[in-house]
């Protein structure tokens, strides 16, 4: 059971009542597919990714950001129980998609990153740090039923 | 993951614009990595203030980042460059080579927040393989 103070809580739900989930998810997972190239291992599918522009403009990239984001909002919206809430979405992870566990805190670093760009100076030190717990707690949940 | 001529060049443009605020950035970069990484303190146990933007973590960042400054002049040459600073942090600071990831990561954040329409993902990329190499040349004496 995770403990969440009063002001993680506060801060996580006004960061992603903020954030324009579309915007948003197309840019951390741009950033990620540009700065860690490897990652475009999972999205052979996807068509052209063969430069940033081309990952910037790709469709099917907008679509997943998007589907990432809202999955990150179930998380938001059940903070008391992340991991019951992401227990299918690991079993997917694991054994159809078969991500490596490595390129889920790969994405949680790009998007820290895009919050922080967005928000600016009030991604405090201390905003970041609820950010990035919450991002941890949602990295080990999506890891736990990997074996 | 070498620094091709674009990185440089990346890297080369967009400190131009964490030049004039570099001091900040780094005070930032510093202060961020001991707050969301507490972990990190365990090395700073002789500081008598810890706390974010206290005289000493600040005097520690600019300490910190006029040396990468340098460094995005020397870019070809980084490893002769570092030589003796590696040697300290292997023989004397003994930090593990995976807090440097961890201040690079917060770097970046703060670089982020102060030039978000410049810090592209292309430039992202070039400036991560830069503090990267940083990194290296950091723990080449380690062992």
């Amino acid at each position: 059971m995770v403990a969440w103070t009063d002001f993680e809580r506060e801060t996580i739900k006004s960061i992603f009542g903020k954030l324009d989930y579309d915007d948003v998810g197309l840019a951390a997972l741009c950033r990620c597919l540009v700065v860690y190239p490897w990652t475009q291992r999972y999205f052979g599918n996807f068509g052209n990714l063969y430069n940033a522009d081309a990952i910037r403009a790709n469709p099917m990239v907008a679509a997943h950001g998007k589907v990432v984001l809202n999955g990150l909002d179930k998380a938001v919206k059940n903070l008391d129980n992340i991991k019951g809430t992401y227990a299918e979405l690991s079993v997917l992870h694991s054994e159809k998609l078969r991500v490596d566990p490595d390129n889920f805190r790969l994405l949680a670093d790009c998007l820290t990153i895009v919050v922080a760009a967005r928000m600016g100076a009030d991604f405090t030190a201390e905003v970041q740090a609820a950010f990035q717990k919450f991002l941890a707690v949602v990295v080990s949940s999506l890891c736990r039923q990997y074996h | 993951m070498s620094l091709s001529a674009n990185d440089k060049a990346n890297v080369t443009a967009i400190w131009k614009k964490i030049l004039p605020k570099s001091d900040d950035i780094g005070d930032q970069a510093l202060s961020r990595m001991l707050t969301v990484y507490p972990q990190t303190k365990t090395y700073f146990a002789h500081f008598a203030d810890l706390s974010p933007g206290s005289p000493q973590v600040r005097k520690h960042g600019d300490v910190i980042m006029n040396k990468i400054d340098d460094c995005v002049n020397h870019m070809d040459d980084l490893f002769p460059y570092l030589s003796g600073l590696s040697d300290l942090h292997a023989t004397k600071l003994r930090i593990d080579p995976a807090n440097f990831k961890i201040l690079a990561h917060n770097l970046l954040v703060v670089v982020a927040a102060y030039l978000p329409n410049d810090f592209t993902p292309e430039v992202h990329l070039s400036v991560d393989k830069f503090l990267q190499q940083i990194a290296l040349a950091l723990a080449e004496k380690y062992r």
